[in-house]
């Protein structure tokens, strides 16, 4: 794969468990190399079930937000579940003023996620 | 003879980085303008609103100002005091009007996965003017201490 990996895959009880390895989800360029590794764990199974964890990001830009409707309109077509979880009050104002706390199930915790796949 | 601190006031007093327009450059200006921003004692708040904003200014700059022509050049002017951060970009496309760029959250645009960019400085930003038909974006920060 190239470049640098972005993302921390772990499988728990069937769900695809996602932390990021970058603080800051901002440039196109290493947007562009973290949307293809997420749409790697998307298409190994069908009715995927991916589960963000947003625990060690502190910025994301609008490219970052663009790769996530992305990445869950692929899930979607496959009948799969994306959530999203642990995003900090700052990146929530994000999703907030985009209403896009409205497109994804953003859960508080990893924890609340798990719980409602 | 110690050269003056530009003043926000006065554009012709800025800091100027030029860098081509691409990803990789476009990111460049970030470093040293956050670097006046934290010497001036900006709250958290402003930094994460003024990292965003310039993220946008700057992708914008590239992909829809250059058009992805990396011989093009994107030149960004700032000042910073205790009061208030002055950022431009400054782009060398043809312009575009800012009032054609629909809006983001109505429900037939939701789901598509660009076009926020614009809202986003303006939500974080005191003050967004597009100048120069466009082709140059002027952001202002106010630091709230």
């Amino acid at each position: 794969m190239a470049g640098a990996d972005h993302i921390t895959v772990a499988k728990t009880n069937g769900v695809n468990v996602i932390e990021f390895n970058d603080r800051k989800i901002l440039d196109e360029l290493s947007i562009n190399e973290l949307g293809d590794q997420l749409k790697e764990v998307a298409d190994a199974e069908r009715a995927v079930r991916i589960l963000l964890n947003f625990q060690n990001v502190e910025h994301l830009s609008s490219a970052a937000l663009g790769m996530l409707i992305t990445l869950d309109k692929r899930v979607k077509e496959q009948k799969g579940q994306l959530k999203l979880s642990n995003i900090n009050p700052q990146i929530y104002e994000v999703f907030k003023i985009t209403r896009l706390n409205k497109l994804f199930q953003i859960h508080e915790s990893a924890s609340q996620a798990m719980g409602a796949f | 003879m110690v050269t003056p601190e530009p003043d926000p006031n006065v554009e012709r007093t800025f800091h100027t980085i030029q860098v081509k327009s691409t990803f990789r450059e476009a990111k460049l200006p970030e470093g040293e303008i956050l670097k006046h921003v934290r010497a001036h004692g900006f709250c958290e708040e402003a930094i994460f609103a003024i990292k965003l904003a310039l993220e946008e200014a700057m992708t914008n700059a590239v992909k829809h100002g250059n058009a992805g022509d990396a011989s093009k050049d994107i030149t960004v002017r700032f000042a910073v005091n205790a009061e208030r951060a002055v950022i431009i970009v400054r782009d060398e496309g043809v312009g575009f009007e800012p009032e054609s760029v629909p809006d983001p959250t109505t429900a037939d645009r939701l789901s598509l996965p660009n076009g926020r960019g614009i809202m986003l400085m303006n939500a974080y930003m005191d003050d967004v003017q597009y100048r120069n038909n466009g082709r140059e974006v002027y952001l202002v920060k106010r630091n709230r201490k």
